[in-house]
């Protein structure tokens, strides 16, 4: 089994108001040296041992589906041999 | 006329989108279930608003793939009128079948309530019976109607006439107040105000109707012989 962690990100150019309202508040908290927050989506897939060009077909699905490219950059790590 | 009013898992304005149509326009309408694979017998397609598939990874992301869309697609390539209304909208934009992105609000607030809007082009199909720069009160209801595009892509817009209406207080941070925009062709708009609620004086607007009106004159004039 394949497992794969995908991490979807704003893109840079694309403000991102959770970050800020965050990074806010880390601030009132007394954490002023933090300059900027960006949130994200972290999502594991757990792939078959048949499955054939993992990158490419991980690839595929992020640009598909996972990730929106207007305004989402994403990256992905693929374990192999994994027991789930 | 006849208007398809395409229901997603979570489409919760479609009940509103159908009484607008058959009461207050007084046009034919259905409901088309989300795996339907004909769209052919109508003339017009409605998106309209809710939270299809839970929004589950990102508002309209999931309905793209549903087999309808397919059809959906058909329709707009086929010159028919396309109307997406907030959840709409934004499975518009997943589609391809408008450029751009939805953020969330830029306060990370849901907003509900009615809003000023502001009649930018007149010349499309759905807003013949406004006049230009006319302003309009309808009702917004989202949580991500904060709408983002490239610099290119709005220079794009604005060259030509795509931005349908926009905000005259903007509340969700959208790009240059941009609260609707059609196609290249002008014969898919997405917007997120819901104008299907602003139908009847007794829903504290009627300015939605006329919208309704326009697609419908559109047609009358485009494929009704001596209307």
């Amino acid at each position: 089994m394949y497992k794969v962690k995908v991490y979807v990100t704003l893109r840079e150019s694309v403000l991102d108001p959770q970050g800020a309202a965050v990074k806010g508040s880390l601030h009132s908290l007394g954490y002023g040296t933090v300059e900027e927050v960006r949130i994200g989506k972290y999502m594991e897939l757990f792939l078959d041992e048949k499955t054939e060009n993992v990158e490419k077909v991980v690839k595929e699905m992020c640009e598909k589906l996972l990730a929106n490219p207007v305004i989402e950059d994403y990256r992905f790590e693929i374990e192999e041999g994994v027991v789930q | 006329m006849k208007f398809a009013v395409i229901v997603f898992p979570g489409s919760n304005c479609d009940v509103d989108m159908f009484h607008a149509i058959q009461d207050e326009l007084g046009e034919e309408v259905e409901y088309v279930w989300h795996d339907a694979d004909d769209l052919s017998r109508f003339d017009g397609v409605l998106l309209p608003g809710g939270f299809s598939y839970g929004d589950y990874l990102r508002t309209g992301a999931i309905a793209r793939f549903s087999n309808v869309m397919k059809e959906v697609v058909k329709a707009a390539e086929a010159g028919k009128p396309v109307l997406g209304v907030c959840n709409g909208f934004q499975i518009l934009l997943e589609t391809g079948l408008l450029p751009g992105a939805m953020r969330r609000n830029e306060n990370l607030k849901f907003i509900c309530k009615p809003v000023q809007l502001i009649v930018e082009n007149n010349e499309t199909m759905f807003t013949t019976e406004y006049d230009k720069g006319e302003a309009i009160t309808i009702p917004v209801a989202h949580g991500e109607g904060n709408y983002y595009c490239d610099d290119e892509t709005l220079q794009r817009l604005k060259e030509n006439g795509q931005i349908a209406f926009t905000y005259e207080n903007n509340p969700n941070g959208s790009i240059e107040n941009i609260a609707g925009i059609t196609n290249e062709k002008g014969n898919v708009l997405g917007m997120m105000p819901h104008p299907e609620r602003a139908v009847d004086d007794l829903l504290g607007s009627s300015d939605g109707l006329k919208l309704f009106q326009s697609i419908v004159k559109h047609w009358r004039e485009s494929y009704v012989v001596n209307a």
